[in-house]
């Protein structure tokens, strides 16, 4: 059953304000803050940055914050251009990665949360070990039954790869997945977003032959069908993906595959 | 998943809201409204089979201020989750995923539900007048 209101040991409280002396550029990032070592609830910390000194993405500024203001700030960040997934969090409220978000693109007050509805092991990194089962759970790998080519690689015409190339984009940063509210009502059960695109990704790959397994596995009341086109995920989708549309063309396969 | 350990990441009281999940909790209110809302109707349908007296009264609620409050709103919901379930059709044969289309057919059925709602209410209270 969803739970709207939040857990006692999670519910968020007031915490410090950093203030900056003497900078004329100045502005307020506001960020979710747990310390699993402090016994603790959460809390959140407001940090006033110069914006003169700060470079201009919203990961930018919290590097700024852990050198310079508090180094106890925890996040996970690696190749800070997109391509990684390691940064994503829930910015000015909605998830998308903070080194591709620019802090000049959002008015007022700088808000940072951990990506919604998740175990939080600290400030804001989040437990992914659920995110990542379901992922291997869809087999996101080529599955075939007739032998390859005795001399060359599994082919593929131009056309048929255009149908792979934008799934296959996918980061798995959980943007979309900890966006849709039926996947935090229903996170046990519910593939979720980044899942279905993964499997989406493997069912419309024209060398793979296990289309017949991966819909059996699908064709579950929650599983997939969990999804009632909210259209969140494909909104904060960082690399403009749609798992939406895909999660749409699965119900469509399940639909024609009856006939 | 949910960990006793670990405190759980706030979710609806921080995530904006948009065209997307605005609309989409809007489709489910104006749901439950209906089906709540034809109890009225059933009460209105009953009263005429009693008496005169029962219809006479749920008629004087109904076309109270309040009443016709409620109705207007029921009108509204009727209409909303009459288009919007012509969106969702959409979806469902596979078109106007694409994140531009989808914000333009939401914001279509809010302005064509909203006008089917006033232009309802114009010819009946003009037919009243």
């Amino acid at each position: 059953m969803a739970q709207f209101i939040l857990p006692p040991n999670s519910r968020v409280k007031k915490g410090k304000h950093f203030k900056a002396e003497g900078a004329k550029n100045l502005r307020k990032f506001v960020v979710y803050r747990y310390d699993p070592d402090s016994g603790e609830n959460p809390r959140i910390d407001t940090y006033d940055i110069d914006m003169d000194k700060c470079g201009p993405m919203v990961l930018d500024a919290l590097i700024k914050i852990k050198n310079e203001i508090d180094p106890t700030l925890t996040f996970r960040r690696s190749c800070r251009e997109g391509i990684c997934g390691s940064c994503a969090m829930n910015i000015d409220g909605a998830n998308t990665l903070a080194c591709t978000q620019a802090n000049e693109d959002i008015k007022g007050a700088v808000k940072i949360y951990p990506l919604p509805h998740m175990p939080v092991v600290k400030d804001l990194v989040p437990d992914l070990t659920n995110f990542y089962a379901q992922y291997a759970s869809v087999k996101p790998w080529l599955q075939t039954r007739t032998p390859p080519p005795p001399d060359q690689e599994r082919l593929q015409s131009k056309e048929d790869q255009e149908k792979i190339n934008s799934p296959s984009a996918c980061i798995l940063c959980a943007c979309c997945s900890t966006s849709c509210p039926s996947y935090w009502w229903n996170e046990d059960r519910y593939l979720g977003p980044a899942a279905l695109l993964a499997s989406y990704r493997w069912l419309v790959d024209t060398r793979d032959e296990a289309t017949g397994e991966r819909l059996d596995e699908l064709d579950d009341p929650f599983r997939l069908y969990r999804c009632h086109t909210i259209m969140n995920c494909t909104n904060a989708c960082p690399k403009d993906l749609n798992p939406a549309k895909a999660i749409g063309e699965i119900k469509q396969m399940l639909v024609e595959r009856q006939h | 998943m949910q960990n006793p350990d670990r405190p759980l990441s706030p979710h609806l009281s921080v995530y904006r809201w948009q065209i997307s999940n605005g609309l989409s909790i809007l489709h489910r209110i104006t749901g439950f409204v209906l089906a709540t809302g034809a109890f009225l109707f059933t009460l209105w349908i009953l009263s005429a089979a009693v008496s005169d007296e029962y219809y006479d009264g749920v008629m004087a609620i109904l076309s109270s201020g309040f009443g016709l409050l409620i109705m207007f709103g029921y009108t509204f919901c009727f209409y909303y989750h009459l288009c919007n379930g012509i969106r969702h059709l959409g979806w469902d044969v596979g078109k106007g995923f694409e994140k531009a289309t989808a914000v333009k057919t939401g914001i279509a059925v809010v302005v064509v539900s909203s006008a089917l709602t006033l232009g309802s209410w114009a010819i009946l209270m003009g037919g009243v007048a």
